[in-house]
């Protein structure tokens, strides 16, 4: 009987376990997911715990509700893997063999990599980037009487790169119904030189932070928090004070990674872009968070990748070269208060760009610019993310591969019937 | 396509001053950009990281991250910020010649 085992059952590994049980005979490929527990978070919905809009309870199912019959499923810590001899080790000591290997471990915050972050942890600086953290979080905004809170980026990569600019225009929007907003001063602390790095969204977001009175500090790179006089303090000398700080910590790849000697500074799978596979090992994949891929790590990507992966899977099984066909498309909705999102669609070649998604003129959704519509959007998504999308069931309408159809570039016509 | 003068030579920028022709690079148009962002004179230290970068950017096809120029012991972030400052990942991928980094995507 030959294995497939899929390390990590979020989002990216439980839609490969469903798109391979389809594909491959049960009688001659058996598939084993493992994760370290059974809790599947819906991750986009951190956003709204600390301000009260759901609870933990609201946003987490059993990941063995998602995993199809025929499928394997163990909760277990895993030691590391050991690509020479094509098996994974567990944390007793026993190991599991496979014919191939799926990374699906995904990204997570490490705030003791800045020197003095943790001092101040769940007392003066707070994540919402677990649940715990945003449920925490949730308890001192309630009683946060006024000051400084800095919105602040440690280090990129992180997962979900507009999740501290959604916070920021949530936050500033949160705080105004609440008549508290001007007891507060928002200041968003980021490592780029702007609110993205890409040039039209860049404006885009930054005018809107503007808008919402939200002061940007650019380019800073923090070297250590002194937590005792809640200051950030950059490589640059410059100091950041703050009375509460909402940090987006340094994030990485899970260490097991390390352990197992296959990732990269960040440890992160080093896989090609476009064919998913290892770099470095001919029967390892990654999928999602967990690779080196030079596109946003988001659970879009993810989606994005299976298909082609799942064709490369059964390619690899065949002996039959891979298809390059992942180009890098993301797709993601910031929420940014006034019951308003935006919506980004792009990938590796192309930045986000105004438009409409995803049928010209007739969109629904506009690119790039608020809409209710796109709100509406987000948050219907929690729904498609628990029953299709997680399910390996496509998404009407949206491809793997980014469509240039509705953008517009400047330079370029406009499409028939609309006016530049 | 927007061109930098170097003396006699010029090479073929991006709109923010990135090179978009790895191989017009050499030694002399390094010193310009550096001139350009605010760096007198590149020191012994300043083409160790260069040579690095350009190095590590031949092998995996990626400008190398901060982290992984401290990790790889050719030099702290701290003096990092000291050589090149006001954001070096940027800087210093400028003047090797490099694209713009890929830092958030």
């Amino acid at each position: 009987m030959k294995r497939i085992v899929i390390l990590g059952a979020g989002t990216g590994g439980t839609i490969m376990a469903n798109l391979l049980r389809r594909r491959l005979r049960r009688a001659d490929w058996a598939i084993t997911i493992i994760d370290r527990d059974n809790e599947h978070y819906y991750q986009p919905g951190f956003l709204f715990i600390p301000f009260g809009f759901y609870t933990k309870k609201d946003i987490v199912k059993p990941r063995s509700k998602f995993l199809p019959r025929g499928v394997e499923f163990m909760v277990a810590e895993i030691d590391r893997i050991n690509p020479a001899a094509n098996e994974v080790v567990f944390q007793d000591g026993s190991s599991l063999s496979y014919d191939f290997l799926i990374v699906a471990t995904g990204t997570d915050i490490v705030p003791a990599e800045t020197p003095g972050m943790l001092d101040g942890w769940r007392d003066t600086i707070f994540d919402f980037y677990t649940p715990d953290g945003a449920a925490a979080l949730a308890e001192k905004l309630k009683n946060f009487p006024g000051g400084t809170i800095v919105i602040h980026v440690n280090e990129t990569p992180i997962k979900c790169p507009v999740a501290p600019l959604e916070f920021a225009f949530f936050c500033d929007w949160c705080l105004a119904r609440h008549h508290r907003r001007d007891k507060i001063e928002l200041v968003h602390v980021t490592p780029l030189p702007g609110a993205f790095t890409k040039p039209v969204a860049s404006k885009a977001l930054a005018s809107l932070l503007e808008e919402k009175h939200v002061r940007m500090v650019t380019d800073f790179n923090a070297e250590r928090v002194d937590a005792a006089s809640r200051k950030l303090i950059g490589y640059d000398g410059r100091e950041i004070p703050y009375d509460l700080l909402v940090t987006v910590p340094t994030n990485m790849g899970s260490e097991m990674i390390e352990r197992s000697g296959m990732g990269n500074e960040f440890r992160y799978l080093p896989t090609d872009p476009n064919t998913l596979r290892s770099k470095k090992y001919e029967n390892v994949f990654g999928i999602g968070d967990a690779t080196d891929v030079p596109t946003s790590k988001a659970g879009s990507v993810a989606h994005f990748q299976s298909e082609i992966l799942a064709e490369n899977i059964l390619r690899a099984i065949a002996g039959k070269p891979l298809e390059p066909a992942f180009d890098g498309h993301s797709n993601c909705f910031i929420e940014a208060g006034l019951g308003k999102a935006i919506l980004l669609d792009f990938n590796y070649e192309v930045e986000p760009l105004p438009g409409r998604f995803p049928f010209p003129v007739v969109g629904p959704m506009p690119l790039l610019k608020p809409s209710r519509i796109n709100h509406w959007g987000k948050l219907a998504f929690r729904w498609i993310y628990w029953h299709l999308l997680l399910r390996g069931h496509p998404i009407p309408f949206v491809p793997s591969r980014m469509k240039m159809a509705g953008k517009k570039r400047s330079g370029d016509d406009p499409a028939p019937g609309e006016t530049k | 396509m927007p061109q930098k003068l170097f003396g006699t030579a010029t090479v073929d920028v991006d709109a923010e001053g990135f090179m978009t022709d790895f191989g017009q690079w050499t030694r002399e148009a390094a010193a310009a950009i550096a001139k350009d962002e605010g760096i007198a004179e590149l020191t012994p230290a300043h083409w160790k990281v260069i040579e690095f970068m350009q190095k590590d950017f031949k092998e995996n096809g990626q400008v190398p991250s901060i982290r992984k120029l401290n990790k790889s012991g050719v030099i702290s972030t701290k003096e990092l910020y000291a050589l090149f400052p006001g954001g070096p990942a940027k800087k210093a991928a400028k003047i090797a010649g490099m694209k713009k980094p890929e830092g958030c995507v």
